[in-house]
């Protein structure tokens, strides 16, 4: 059976207020899908609702992963159930080596039912994978032996995220604006390391502004959100329409979202 | 089976274990000496500020006797420091009364005296008597100090004579029974250049073993001196824990002085390092983890008397239940202690929302040219770093403990003995349950 991840009618709130108002989307194993969008448009939420962030609260619709809901997954089964999610902003864990953290991670996932305890995946065999995936992403070894993302620059950040995609390798990944932060080269790689994971092996929902990481990862459909929907969904002339043109064809052909997108976008900027 | 005679907390039952010790003289002028300002002081009180924080009026010596000399019979398990380590000798007490001393024949011929201090105190009282409450500590500090003084009954003697270099690590292990008194006394002498290190751990017979504490620790480091002293605290949580624990660092030593304290219902601690000569360095750990409704209570003093010396303090709690800390520190610096560098820090993790750590630094400083910075941080786990973890397939609990323990690897980074970081690390990652 081909892996299909099915995202049907989602809305969802955060402290009351709605921030995705009908989200439809589905993803096949091997499809490569853009999401883009203006700021405030609800790109990053639904990203972090796929995955079980706590604060948000999924008001109705539906998401399910080959046919089995996910909703009431805790994050940490939905990441054994094979999703992930590459951080726009990864969050540091002081005192923990990269390399520790990794191997309980693959542990866990690699290894579903493994129980608190149980044993973790042999040492020798993960250490020789990590280096293998770390030479692959050109990332020097003493990388490894680093918190994780405790003082990484932003590039460093993101080729972790891209490290520990390719040590998971879930069925569906979603990469949450990995792009920036790079310059042409660093994502360069990433692209190539997207390709060498094995795009075919997996769905990918990339959150973009830019096409930088489409040039070499060619969507076979293109997503706009605006307001907290889906406005638009087309191919890889939608994204590159977007790049080169901005949102203004789009806002204007749906005034409703683009003024419910205007009013997210300002408390956005209020709230932070 | 013996039968022990309780001996109480009064002029007979003091006089009873004086004739059962049979003590050179000059030891028990000192013992009546600390009884009688034990009985002039009065029991310490919360309008102290020092006890303000700290609520003893629960607490009854009278449920407890002196040690009379029978350890009484159990098994005793292996020391959590010393598992897996070729230590250069041993000292091992129950009850308050030692049972067992061993020291490698290649040290003591090099002149390395250690041991039970008791048993030692008659064999070298040229040593003991010139050191013994006599330039760290003395018996009037307080009324526990002065009980301390007049019935310590176990604790062990580490002597290194001049340029001797201790190569295989020293284990001290204490252990109480349901009921037990513990009024041990560690006395480490350093003479110029000479290096050791010291692993001590306490720890109860079985989790619900009652029993006091009521103990005195002296580290005397002497010029171009190397010590490193651990002492380890997993009693059961119902042990009361009172202690003075003072450290003297001669020119050019060093002394690296890390504490683990886990156990203990209540505990009051007084850590005092005092850097007497010129360009003496020391650096202090402490890893705490509380739970239950235990009550932990370090005063720490980093007295800096002498010039260009360095006190570098890191405290790290981790709080679990309705458990608190107090951590009151204090870096002095005297008027001739110029170019001094002392740093404290202490930082506390909540794991609940009914832990409590109150954490209060302070500084007294009064030559010009000094460096001293001091911080302390308490706050809950962080609900993005579970988040997180969890989305790389982290249970909510396996995140917490990988938290914790990266919480307490910044003072695991600087504790230079293995088996010290990882006893530490096993002890606390058994205790971390669920963080709601």
């Amino acid at each position: 059976m081909n892996d299909v991840l099915k995202i049907t009618d989602l809305h969802v709130s955060v402290e009351g207020k709605p921030i995705l108002k009908g989200v439809n989307l589905t993803i096949q194993k091997g499809e490569t899908h853009a999401l883009m969008g203006p700021n405030g448009s609800g790109k990053s939420t639904l990203g972090l609702v796929i995955m079980g962030h706590p604060k948000y609260e999924v008001t109705s619709g539906s998401i399910e992963l080959n046919q089995i809901d996910i909703l009431e997954m805790e994050a940490d089964e939905r990441a054994r159930a094979g999703i992930f999610l590459a951080f726009q902003r990864p969050i540091a864990i002081p005192g923990v080596k990269m390399a520790d953290f990794l191997r309980h991670a693959t542990s866990n996932v690699r290894n579903p039912n493994r129980k608190e305890g149980e044993d973790l995946i042999a040492m020798k065999d993960f250490r020789k994978e990590l280096k293998s995936k770390m030479g692959q992403l050109k990332m020097n070894t003493e990388f490894a032996r680093r918190y994780v993302n405790d003082g990484f620059s932003g590039g460093e950040q993101k080729r972790a995220e891209i490290l520990q995609l390719a040590m998971l390798g879930p069925k569906f990944a979603i990469l949450d604006e990995t792009d920036s932060g790079l310059d042409a080269d660093a994502v360069k790689l990433a692209s190539q390391s997207i390709a060498e994971i094995g795009r075919e092996k997996m769905g990918l929902l990339i959150i973009t502004h830019h096409d930088k990481l489409l040039e070499s990862n060619p969507p076979e459909f293109a997503h706009v959100m605006l307001g907290g929907q889906i406005v638009e969904t087309g191919g890889a002339e939608l994204a590159e329409e977007l790049y080169s043109n901005g949102y203004d064809r789009i806002r204007t052909k749906y005034p409703d979202a683009s003024a419910d997108n205007t009013a997210m976008e300002e408390s956005e900027t209020v709230g932070a | 089976m013996t039968t022990t005679a309780v001996t109480s907390f009064n002029d007979q039952g003091f006089e009873s274990f004086l004739e059962s010790r049979n003590e050179p003289e000059w030891l028990v002028e000192t013992r009546r000496t600390a009884w009688k300002q034990f009985n002039q002081l009065p029991w310490p009180s919360q309008r102290d500020e020092e006890w303000m924080r700290t609520d003893i009026r629960m607490f009854q010596l009278d449920k407890f006797a002196i040690p009379t000399g029978n350890p009484g019979n159990f098994e005793i398990g292996p020391g959590q420091l010393s598992h897996g380590v070729d230590v250069g000798g041993s000292s091992v007490a129950l009850n308050g009364t030692p049972i067992h001393s061993q020291l490698d024949d290649a040290l003591a011929s090099k002149g390395v005296i250690f041991g039970s201090l008791a048993e030692l105190a008659k064999q070298h009282p040229q040593i003991v008597r010139k050191f013994l409450l006599q330039k760290a500590l003395s018996s009037d500090i307080d009324r526990f100090a002065a009980l301390h003084a007049a019935l310590w009954s176990s604790g062990t003697l580490l002597y290194v004579p001049r340029n001797v270099v201790v190569d295989k690590p020293l284990h001290s292990y204490n252990i109480l029974g349901d009921g037990g008194v513990d009024f041990g006394h560690h006395l480490v002498i350093l003479e110029e250049g000479a290096e050791a290190t010291l692993l001590s751990e306490s720890s109860s017979q079985s989790e619900s073993a009652t029993g006091l504490h009521c103990g005195g620790i002296e580290l005397i480091v002497g010029d171009r001196a190397n010590l490193r002293f651990v002492n380890l605290q997993d009693w059961s949580q119902k042990v009361w824990h009172f202690a003075h624990q003072k450290a003297l660092v001669g020119r050019d030593a060093n002394l690296q002085w890390t504490i683990g304290a886990l156990g203990s219902r209540l505990a009051k601690v007084n850590q005092h390092v005092a850097l007497v000569g010129e360009r003496a360095n020391c650096q202090v750990n402490g890893v705490m983890f509380t739970e239950g409704k235990q009550h932990l209570s370090y005063h720490t003093l980093q007295h800096h008397i002498s010039p260009d010396c360095t006190s570098d303090f890191l405290y790290k709690s981790a709080l679990q239940d309705q458990s608190r800390t107090v951590w009151r520190g204090m870096i002095k610096v005297d008027q001739p202690a110029q170019k001094t560098d002392g740093y404290q820090r202490n930082d506390n993790l909540l794991l609940s929302r009914t832990a409590r750590a109150d954490s209060i630094p302070g500084l007294e400083i009064e030559a010009d040219d000094v460096r001293c910075t001091h911080g302390s941080t308490s706050g809950r786990v962080d609900e993005e770093l579970i988040f997180y973890a969890q989305c790389r397939g982290y249970t909510r609990r396996e995140a917490v403990r990988m938290i914790v323990a990266g919480f307490f690897q910044q003072v695991f980074d600087r504790i230079t003995i293995e088996r010290v970081r990882a006893a530490l690390g096993a002890s606390i990652a058994r205790r971390v349950r669920e963080y709601e």
